[in-house]
């Protein structure tokens, strides 16, 4: 199943709950503010990590350069809207809003 | 109704109520949903749990509320309401502090029965 995430994992509670409740194996997709949980030597870069050992973290491309983020932190998938859309098509998704 | 049409609908209820007006839309959609005779089912995750705490009284802040709702929603198709435990727990409440019946569960165990919907539906 892919989860989208489109709050900053600084200010908003949603990334952590969406990641307690994805089961192994499941996709999450950072967007739009999301994608701040990316940047490489954040604070947050922790809590990705935990949540790669089982799951796959994917960050939306154009929200990372709208938002200036220099480097992305190791692990995370950086993909297009056409990958957005693979991921749509392949499984069942929710929108943590 | 042919078994074939009814889906799995679950409502992924996150917000707290009363600051905004997203679980309260969210039950006004359950009512709707509920002529159309399918499956649903309420996870309350996070502050979404704060909606559905019994004791609310809005009248000081000049809104009608919808705790009442609650109650109804077993008559219109919900057939199951999940709370997170953890998020009860860190919140201080119980079991007991609830409208109505909750079954308490896991994150993992809501993660497990979101699979198996048709639609998640995010309020």
């Amino acid at each position: 199943m892919l989860h989208t995430v489109n709050k900053s994992p600084y200010t908003h509670s949603t990334l952590a709950e969406c990641s307690k409740v994805a089961t192994p194996g499941s996709s999450i997709l950072l967007i739009e503010d999301g994608v701040f949980a990316v940047q490489a030597g954040g604070a947050k870069v922790v809590d990705l990590n935990e949540i790669m050992k089982d799951k796959t973290v994917y960050a939306l491309e154009p929200d990372i350069k709208a938002r200036g983020i220099s480097k992305v932190c190791e692990g995370v998938k950086v993909i297009g809207y056409d990958g957005f859309v693979d991921l749509a098509v392949e499984s069942k998704s929710h929108a943590w809003v | 109704m042919n078994d074939d049409d009814v889906k799995k609908i679950m409502f992924i209820m996150r917000q707290a109520p009363h600051g905004t007006i997203y679980s309260y839309e969210g039950l006004e959609t359950i009512l709707v949903f509920g002529a159309f005779e399918q499956e649903m089912s309420m996870a309350f995750i996070g502050d979404g749990i704060f909606a559905a705490v019994k004791g609310q009284d809005t009248e000081g802040i000049g809104i009608k509320g919808f705790i009442k709702t609650y109650g109804v929603l077993e008559d219109y198709g919900v057939d199951h309401m999940y709370v997170d435990k953890e998020s009860m727990e860190e919140r201080g409440l119980t079991p007991e502090d609830f409208v109505v019946d909750v079954e308490v569960v896991s994150a993992a165990e809501i993660g497990r029965i979101m699979e198996e919907q048709h639609a998640t539906i995010p309020y």
